[in-house]
């Protein structure tokens, strides 16, 4: 269970702040494919980025399975972080690694050894149905494989929790589909709990169970998909779903 | 013709070899000394793993005025130095100490700009999945811009050809004395020539070296 507790987020420059997350209050419960949705700018990554401490906050809580994490550092934040999976929207796998490698890296950096990282490696590959891809390099799959191998890489340290960051928002329609799938698949099969960030209501529809509309650095509508989305309270989520004309 | 080579043949062949040796041992210690110096420049400046302004800064000065000095000047200037390190400040190990500190700040330049092209998405992902810092230099930024270094390494072994020539003139020995000892104070051109022509191939094939073996580990576009 992952909750945010009255968490904000400011950023300063110039001795200017800029506040990128405010009060924010929400609960994802285990087993749960949790949509955060909200237009460009409006904090999500950064949101999703709190969970696993690669942003700060500046004030407020992250508890995860009832431990606060938020001041966590050293090899306890390192710890944590193995334990949270992450797919992010341009796929980000190193390049000069094999699709193996790259799947196993979480693994190589716990010290695994060279034999059962392949052994894992081989089985993830197999999960995301790339396993002829093993020996080749990124630069030669097409995006769509490229994601698979990314949610295989998340998934090699058994995590309990994947982040998705607009995981599909590089890819065309069919290929969302099938990430889409398999990261349901995955949900159901492995019991991994998975916050998809997205600025697109058709993912949320597809796949979250719960959503929360985050809009200006707040949460202003948050709840059961379907509920949410059959009775959107808020302008931003009218216009999410589509029901603001577009150019009104 | 023949001639030409019995009479310098083993001379400029002994050169050559002063050449290489002086230029490859030059180059490696400088990647000894550049990796890490390049490595902490680009850690320590603001946004990367370990932002230090203060440390940055004061690196970045270092290197800066490490690479204002022109070689010639940097080669006596540095004649004490040179003797406390190697015992002499002639002959090629007198040559290598100015050689080596010449190219370090060089070095670590060319590392910073490698470094600095690996993706920022990338090496948040490595944090994501809990490396320390340590292993993102030394499994993401170093192994990612590995082609980039391979090629700055040929840049950097030429750069050096053309400081070891320098070198001659405090009796370093090498291509570059026997071109200054025979073509300029004795005015014999063809000998002056023949160095020419000798180091033209080898930095042809230096760099051919590099582009093959960088084009060869880079993984990107293929």
């Amino acid at each position: 269970m992952i909750e945010f507790r009255d968490l904000s987020k400011t950023y300063t420059a110039n001795g200017v702040g800029h506040s990128a997350l405010e009060h924010i209050d929400l609960t994802i419960e285990d087993g749960d494919i949790f949509g955060i949705i909200g237009i460009s700018g409006a904090g999500k990554s950064t949101l999703v980025r709190c969970i696993n401490l690669l942003e700060r906050p500046t004030s407020g809580s992250v508890i995860i399975d009832g431990v606060d994490v938020t001041g966590f550092d050293g090899r306890k934040l390192l710890d944590l972080r193995a334990t949270i999976g992450m797919v992010f929207q341009t796929f980000n796998l190193f390049a000069q690694r094999t699709v193996l490698e790259n799947v196993t890296f979480p693994l190589e950096v716990r010290g695994d050894s060279r034999h059962d990282r392949e052994t894992r490696g081989r089985e993830l590959l197999e999960l995301v149905g790339l396993s002829e891809k093993a020996s080749a390099y990124p630069a030669r799959l097409s995006g769509g494989q490229q994601q698979r191998v990314s949610i295989a890489r998340s998934l090699a340290n058994h995590p309990s929790v994947i982040l998705c960051d607009e995981a599909t928002s590089a890819l065309d329609s069919l290929t969302t589909n099938s990430i889409l799938k398999l990261l349901r698949q995955i949900n159901r099969d492995l019991g991994v709990t998975i916050v998809v960030i997205t600025h697109e209501i058709s993912v949320v529809e597809k796949i979250c169970n719960k959503v929360a509309v985050i809009d200006g650095a707040r949460i202003v509508e948050q709840g059961a998909t379907a509920h949410v989305l059959a009775h959107p309270q808020q302008d931003v989520t009218k216009r999410l779903l589509g029901e603001v004309r577009w150019d009104a | 013709m023949r001639e030409f080579i019995t009479q310098y043949g083993q001379l400029l062949i002994q050169g050559t070899g002063t050449t290489i040796v002086m230029t490859g041992v030059s180059t490696l210690l400088a990647y000894a000394l550049g990796i890490p110096l390049g490595v902490l420049v680009t850690v320590t400046a603001p946004g990367s793993l370990r932002p230090h302004k203060a440390f940055n800064g004061v690196l970045g000065w270092i290197v800066n005025v490490g690479r204002s000095i022109p070689f010639i000047i940097l080669l006596v200037a540095l004649i004490p130095l040179t003797r406390f390190i190697v015992g002499t400040s002639l002959g090629t190990p007198g040559a290598i100490v100015p050689l080596v500190i010449a190219a370090t700040p060089f070095v670590a330049r060319m590392i910073e700009a490698a470094l600095r092209e690996v993706d920022a998405g990338v090496i948040e992902a490595a944090q994501s999945f809990g490396s320390s810092a340590l292993q993102i230099i030394w499994k993401v930024m170093l192994r990612e811009s590995l082609p980039s270094i391979v090629r700055g390494v040929s840049i950097t072994f030429i750069t050096l050809f053309g400081y070891s020539a320098m070198a001659g003139a405090i009796g370093a020995g090498g291509l570059g004395d026997i071109a200054i000892r025979y073509g300029y104070y004795r005015y014999q051109d063809d000998v002056m020539f023949a160095t020419i022509v000798i180091l033209i191939v080898l930095v042809q094939l230096v760099q051919s070296v590099g582009d093959l073996v960088a084009r060869r580990i880079d993984r990107r576009d293929r």
